[in-house]
């Protein structure tokens, strides 16, 4: 069955933290506090927040913010609320949420919301459910949750559930595992899962394993390793994550490594990346696979690091 | 990041991708310039073009094109054909870029934001959708924005309804097909757009349509969630109803005039340590609006101020399945054996309405008698009872007395018969019973077999009043599927555990065959407590709580739940043994929050503190789901934030005993801080407290 290479998978974070002159990095530099922020958890999972400078990451980050508060993909970059999250996650990873200053980060992120409790990505006015769970977590990390309309923003949420229990990204929308966790984590951390119907979602989120033991993210699709986040945190966060097969899904996480050259691929074979790599190792954690931290399935940071910021521990 | 093999299928030339880099990298800086310096030049805004066709997720370049387009509107000042000169050449950009990447929400964005702007024919876009929609038919980017141009189009439900029906008939496996069906029916039918008002009609004519996508590929998933669908449309009561209660109608109840501390109580006797008598109303769904205003109540004894229910629901929107309340039983200074007549008038003036919006239509009226007893002379001594031990031989089968007619005539009452049932709409059986002949012909696969279980179950819900059929033949079936999918084993289980409940639950007889007296040699059996014990039965999931209200003593030992959700509706219960189980958190117990009445709860032998992830974290009231206020944790010891979730259980209870060995969290210094949370408790495990 093979065992998690957790030694390779930080080398290899490391290794991309590293290279800036390769074209995947080129093409991909516009995310990169994305990606910060899934090596980074990854390497904290693993025991191994250590190994970076941390200073040096958080200088980086705060030369990513924008007069507006929010925060850029990368320096240079306009300000979007997918950053925004990312650069709150890791500072709070760090335990240096202290550096921001919370008031301004705090309005750019609330000034998102919409009349109907939506919220925008950024001035340019794409709204996604995506965007209602970054800004409720982002806002929660923060303590400032009671700067949005809370009411409305889970009224919206409500409004894109889906007669499959599940959620899309706007009304009417098809329900998608990425929308249905961002959903649920923001209906969990508002106090709000009894809008959700367990039994029903719980099925088909349970549906998503495949024969291969794999999980895809909605119907007749294929399976993905990132699938072991998006659904798994979702089913544990409602109580039914029973209702798959551990055993077989570890099995198909573990294949989807590399275990020559560190990282995790979306399938057994196929090429590695961060993205991945995170989801894998997060997916592993939910599992409760030895030797990978607790993570928590709303926040989607170790749950040290959550209890930290609400029990002051 | 997905779908690129491992090892390259050609041989890599480093330095040719080198350059590549290097070159994108240039061009980037060179972008990002520009865009600093806002500069919106032919040769700049094409080379934001040439970027967006290599990097299609660079999403400042959507922003500065954005800008750019802004810019150039201004200054040709509305001249339709210059206005649509530089939009035409945007929905360009985003084509090609759509070509190499047609999932790219930034493009997809960009049009909607050139389109919002009033141009391009719509037509033009409905040709484009079908093209992208003929490569890839789930594409959910596309569909989201066909929702988007027919609203702009302002097309019909009706003709978007029709463009479902030609996707399915070019390929049955589109679950993306049968979603958009679904919300379009779903308004259709909520507006009543004639040709879909009546839902007999609708729902046949759907159920023949998706039979073809069950049938067709038994593996294949795309119809199974719609017809789910269809079934529950079928049986979901659209009427709000009042479902059991307690005390039950008709009901005899004896209360002890004095403070009977843990005197207890044969079935018809009550103690409460603080004379509050439990009002429990079970409606069929959640509703909201139940206060002294809609729901009266009158007994010969005043009540001192108004009754205030509270629903039985860890959230704050007012609304649950369950509401209660408390009588507050005045002293005896009134005469002992009186009997009072209380009654209990749900919904006779405006007010209940369900979640979806229904009014509760169908007043109930619930009477029941009330005896105050005076304390019997004893009570001066220390009528108290020793430590409940939960083994097999401190029980006694229940025999039914002269003296307690009324758990037979609870038994027999424990469903409230509304009138509506018994008008049970004849489509709706019909409807079940024609889907359940047809997919007998599917009893060889997972979809047939569970298929035909939900059928038989649904069938029974249809008439709550009678004895559920079926029972054994679907718990067969669920025991089936247990091992023909095996990965999905657990979901088979719980709701083999389900029906298992509602058959149990299902007659007096099954009921009484599990009513047991606890013998305490201290005590005749007249005072004894009545238990039920639902121990051993292999249950992993809990149900059927509309027929349990009436529980004070039970016994769930022996079973595999990790869960107690629903328990909270039986307010009566003051001893509980869940010993034996798969709880694995402090968490998962929640529903014991709500019961004021526990004074012995035993948990031990579970899982709790062996899990590292806790599946009921943010089911639990707590500061994670800002869902409590801020905390006192000065409690006067450190530990109550290492055992938060035992502490927010445990704190507001007033047990009498506890026991938690044979959990993994159990330490001296959790046994500390258990007996200096809870004041009141005089066991644990098993161990006199100081």
């Amino acid at each position: 069955m093979g065992e998690l290479a957790a030694d390779k998978h930080v080398k290899y974070i490391l290794a991309v933290e590293k290279r800036k002159d390769n074209f995947e990095s080129a093409v991909l530099e516009h995310l990169r506090m994305n990606g910060a922020y899934w090596g980074l958890t990854t390497l904290d999972l693993l025991g191994k927040l250590d190994a970076v400078d941390s200073n040096e990451i958080i200088e980086w980050i705060l030369k990513c913010q924008h007069e507006s508060g929010g925060f850029a993909g990368n320096v240079g970059h306009d300000p979007h609320i997918l950053y925004t999250l990312s650069a709150i996650q890791v500072l709070a990873l760090f335990d240096k949420l202290n550096v921001l200053d919370v008031d301004k980060v705090s309005t750019y992120i609330a000034g998102l919301q919409n009349e109907d409790g939506s919220f925008s990505g950024d001035i340019w006015g794409e709204v996604d459910t995506r965007f209602s769970y970054i800004a409720i977590c982002g806002l929660s990390i923060l303590k400032c949750l009671d700067k949005i309309n809370v009411e409305r923003a889970v009224n919206y949420i409500i409004s894109c559930r889906n007669v499959d229990g599940g959620f899309g990204c706007t009304p009417g929308g098809e329900s998608h595992a990425g929308q249905i966790f961002c959903c649920v984590a923001a209906l969990a951390i508002t106090g709000a899962l009894h809008y959700v119907d367990k039994d029903l979602l719980g099925w088909w989120l349970c549906e998503r394993q495949v024969k291969s033991g794999g999980l895809n993210g909605r119907p007749e699709k294929l399976p993905d390793v990132c699938y072991s986040w998006w659904v798994l945190s979702s089913l544990t966060m409602i109580d039914r994550v029973h209702w798959i097969s551990k055993e077989k899904l570890i099995k198909f996480i573990l294949n989807c490594q590399d275990t020559e050259n560190g990282g995790i691929s979306d399938r057994p074979d196929d090429a590695v990346d961060i993205f991945h790599t995170y989801f894998g190792v997060a997916g592993l954690s939910l599992l409760e696979y030895p030797g990978v931290k607790a993570v928590d399935p709303a926040y989607a940071l170790p749950v040290d690091v959550v209890d930290r910021i609400f029990f002051g521990k | 990041m997905h779908g690129r093999p491992r090892k390259p299928l050609k041989p890599v030339d480093e330095a040719a991708v080198a350059a590549k880099a290097e070159k994108l990298r240039a061009l980037q800086s060179e972008f990002l310039s520009n865009h600093q310096n806002k500069i919106y030049s032919k040769e700049a805004v094409e080379l934001s073009a040439k970027l967006l066709e290599i990097n299609p997720e660079l999403y400042t370049a959507w922003n500065y094109r954005k800008l750019a387009v802004q810019q150039n509107l201004a200054q040709c000042e509305s001249d339709p054909e210059s206005v649509n000169s530089i939009l035409n050449e945007e929905l360009k950009v985003v084509e090609n870029a759509l070509r190499q990447n047609f999932k790219s929400y930034g493009a997809w964005h960009h049009r909607k934001w050139v389109l919002e702007k009033g141009h391009s024919s719509m037509d033009k876009e409905l040709g484009l959708l079908d093209k992208f929609q003929a490569m890839d038919a789930r594409n959910f980017h596309a569909w989201n924005y066909r929702r988007f141009v027919a609203a702009l189009m302002k097309r019909s439900d009706e003709d978007e309804l029709e463009h479902t029906q030609n996707m399915i008939d070019k390929n049955l496996s589109n679950y993306s097909a049968w979603h958009n069906r679904s919300v379009l029916l779903s308004n259709l039918m909520k507006k009543a757009a004639p040709g879909f008002t009546s839902k007999d009609e609708v729902l046949t004519r759907e159920y023949e349509l998706v039979r073809e996508a069950l049938f067709t590929d038994e593996d294949d998933q795309s119809g199974w969630f719609y017809h789910l669908w269809l079934l529950d449309q079928t049986v979901r009561s659209e009427f709000p109803l009042l479902v059991s209660s307690w005390p039950v109608e008709g009901s005899d109840i004896s209360l002890p005039a004095a403070d009977y501390l843990d005197g207890c109580a044969s079935m018809n006797v009550f103690h409460y340590s603080s004379r509050n008598f439990p009002l429990v109303l079970y409606f069929n769904q959640s509703v909201r609006g139940v206060n002294s205003s809609t729901v009266s109540v009158s007994c010969g004894f005043n009540l001192n101020a108004d009754l205030i229910w509270k629903p039985l629901s860890s959230n704050d929107s007012q609304s649950a399945k369950v509401w209660a309340t408390h009588l507050a039983i005045p002293d005896a200074e009134l005469h002992s054996s009186e009997a009072y007549q209380v009654e209990v008038k749900v919904g006779f003036s405006q007010g209940i309405v369900s979640t979806t919006g229904v009014a509760y239509g169908h007043p109930s009226q619930i009477s029941f008698q009330l005896h105050l007893q005076k304390a019997p002379v004893e009570s001066g001594q220390d009528s108290r009872f020793g430590r409940i031990q939960w083994k097999d031989d401190c029980f006694a089968v229940y025999e039914p007395g002269s003296a307690e007619p009324d758990l037979v005539n609870l038994l027999d009452n424990l469903t409230i018969k509304n009138e509506v049932e018994s008008t049970a709409s004849t489509w709706q059986a019909r409807i079940i019973d024609d889907e359940t002949n047809i997919f007998r012909d599917l009893l060889d696969c997972k979809i047939g077999k569970l298929t035909v279980a939900r059928l038989l179950t649904a069938y029974n819900s249809l008439r709550p009043l009678d004895k559920p059929v079926h029972c054994k033949e679907v718990l067969e079936l669920y025991s089936e599927l247990m091992k023909l999918d095996p990965s999905h084993y657990q979901y088979y289980k719980d709701n083999h555990s389900l029906v298992l409940l509602q058959q149990v639950t299902s007659s007096k007889e099954s009921l009484l065959s599990r009513c047991f007296h606890y013998r305490d040699s201290t005590l005749s059996t007249n005072g004894s407590p009545l238990c039920l014990r639902l121990n051993n039965l292999g249950i992993s999931q809990l149900g059927s709580f509309e027929k349990l209200l009436w529980v004070q003593m039970l016994d769930l030992s022996n079973n595999e739940l990790q869960s107690i959700e629903g328990l909270e509706a039986l307010q009566l219960l003051s001893q509980l043994c869940l010993s034996n189980n798969k709880f694995r958190s402090f968490t998962a117990l929640e529903s014991l929050r709500y019961l004021k009445s526990l004074k012995v709860l035993d948990i031990s032998q579970n899982e709790i503190g062996s899990h590292s992830i806790d599946t009921t974290r943010y089911l639990f009231r707590s500061p994670l789901s800002h869902s409590v206020g801020s905390c006192d944790w000065n409690i006067n010891y450190l530990s109550s934030k290492t055992y938060w979730e035992a502490f927010f259980v445990l704190k507001d209870m007033g047990l009498t005993q506890l026991d938690v060995a044979g959990n993994a969290i159990t330490s001296k210094s959790f046994n500390v801080f258990l007996e200096k949370l809870l004041p009141t408790l005089k066991w644990l495990d098993g161990v006199e407290v100081n």
